[in-house]
């Protein structure tokens, strides 16, 4: 299998004391969708944002396609959603994605139709002309969801995408993540709502900083025992502490 | 660096503007409401009011444009946009020169129309002509978008975005020379204007009022206030880290 993301004993520092993530060494899969969950403070924006190229590592390596995080061939290569709404409220859907798509490197001619394409996969065309401010707080997401989608980029990662959606559009976002990952795109997303990290192909928890399990869910149920991901999760947390 | 991309953040700027027209309107109408308040606080000193009224076009542009500017790059810091964009195959210097060039020709508009308003509507005299004061206030408007850019890297919160301003503009404008002439001040504040941008943006306007030809003082006092406003988008752009 192909590895899309390689960690090795990764030590994470914020702010020069907490230490955000205590040697973690994991491959993340190719094409295919990763869920990383955990309870909130547990590291997943660490371990995200790491991936991005956004922080400093203190110990350990992270390669993103044979490349260390944060190269600048990287940066062609993948997407990041930011779990803040990184959307310009003062502008419309249109004018967000169109900067957006600029700024990422899309050629002149493919901006108009990558925008629509983006907009289509959200299903939002109809709100292009619409000032983000005018829009309700899931629209909002889905705008910045939609950036993320711009070029349609090797790698897709998400902090907390569907976070604050309702559970039908909820479900159609993760049959486009799925989607997305037959193509061949590579998608990392972080939740904490455990239904959601059924829908994974291969799943990350991690607590506290450090890394309790990697396997798919099938497995994870399987080797804890449990009917959900959610008892798998909190049988694990039990028994580490 | 790319054009294209620079000039795409400006665009973006002045669109999100655009779709704000209460600011728009406020940058526009305060300055010369301002000025033309000024005259008939002075009604019967008007040497004094055609002193001060071009100093004020060269101090005006250059408060506003930092607002605005720290407020506005403050938000993208902590909006998660600046966050999303430093991901993406840009240089920083497309975002700082995006912003300084949409803001700079905000800084023209409003030069023009405060400019239009004290020249013909006031009357008031400018020997050096309405073209250099305009380029004065431009280059005031330049300079509080780039010390704009870079205080807002040191501003947590808009809370504290906002009290730079008086923090750090008004001991500018006490010592500038616009209430009392510089001779007369303390040693120690004379230093302290000499080293001070704003010294040189209200002395520019000072010798357009007073001298019919463009002199080399003034110049100086232009490329002093440019240097300025280049080194503080340095330093802003190096307080935009790829890495936290």
């Amino acid at each position: 299998m192909e590895t899309a993301v390689k960690i090795k004993n990764l030590t994470i520092i914020l702010g020069g004391r907490f230490k955000a993530l205590k040697n973690v060494s994991l491959d993340l899969p190719a094409g295919k969708t990763v869920g990383v969950i955990g309870p909130s403070g547990a590291g997943k924006t660490t371990l995200i944002r790491g991936i991005v190229g956004r922080l400093h590592i203190n110990r350990g390596t992270i390669t993103v396609f044979g490349e260390p995080a944060g190269s600048p061939d990287l940066r062609k290569q993948l997407s990041y959603m930011t779990q803040e709404l990184s959307v310009y409220p003062d502008l419309t859907v249109r004018e967000n994605l169109r900067y957006f798509a600029i700024m990422s490197g899309q050629p002149r001619k493919h901006v108009n139709q990558t925008i629509l394409k983006s907009l289509e996969a959200i299903d939002m065309a109809d709100k292009a002309p619409n000032l983000v401010n005018s829009l309700s707080g899931g629209e909002k997401q889905r705008v910045s969801l939609a950036i993320a989608l711009i070029g349609s980029p090797k790698l897709l990662v998400l902090d907390e995408p569907t976070v604050g959606l309702d559970p039908v559009l909820r479900g159609s976002l993760w049959e486009l993540f799925a989607r997305l990952a037959g193509l061949g795109h590579s998608l990392i997303i972080t939740s904490h709502s455990m239904d959601e990290a059924e829908r994974c192909d291969d799943l990350v928890l991690i607590r506290e900083g450090r890394l309790i399990a990697h396997s798919s869910p099938a497995q994870l149920r399987q080797y804890t025992d449990t009917k959900t991901v959610e008892q798998s999760f909190l049988k694990l947390v039990g028994e580490k502490q | 660096m790319s054009i294209r991309r620079t000039v795409a953040t400006t665009h973006r700027v002045l669109n999100q503007l655009r779709h704000d027209p209460r600011t728009l309107a406020l940058l526009f109408i305060v300055p010369p409401v301002l000025i033309t308040i000024l005259k008939y606080v002075f009604q019967g000193e008007k040497n004094t009011f055609n002193h001060i009224a071009p100093m004020l076009l060269g101090i005006f542009p250059m408060i506003m444009m930092f607002l605005i500017t720290s407020i506005v790059t403050l938000r993208e810091r902590t909006s998660g946009t600046l966050d999303r964009l430093m991901t993406m195959p840009i240089s920083k210097l497309d975002f700082i020169l995006g912003y300084a060039i949409a803001f700079s020709l905000l800084g023209f508009l409003q030069a023009l129309v405060s400019g239009v308003v004290m020249l013909d509507l006031l009357h008031v005299t400018v020997l050096g002509g309405s073209l250099p004061t305009v380029i004065g206030a431009v280059f005031a408007s330049f300079l509080g978008t780039a010390l704009g850019l870079f205080i807002s890297a040191f501003a947590r919160s808009e809370f504290q975005a906002v009290q730079f301003m008086p923090a750090f503009l008004f001991p500018q404008l006490l010592t500038c020379g616009l209430f009392v002439a510089r001779p007369q001040m303390v040693k120690l504040l004379q230093w302290f204007a000499d080293i001070m941008p704003l010294t040189y943006s209200v002395d520019a306007m000072k010798r357009i009022t007073t001298n019919s030809a463009w002199t080399g003082m003034l110049t100086r006092d232009l490329i002093v206030v440019g240097a300025f406003g280049i080194a503080a988008l340095i330093l802003g752009s190096a307080t935009i880290r790829r890495r936290e």
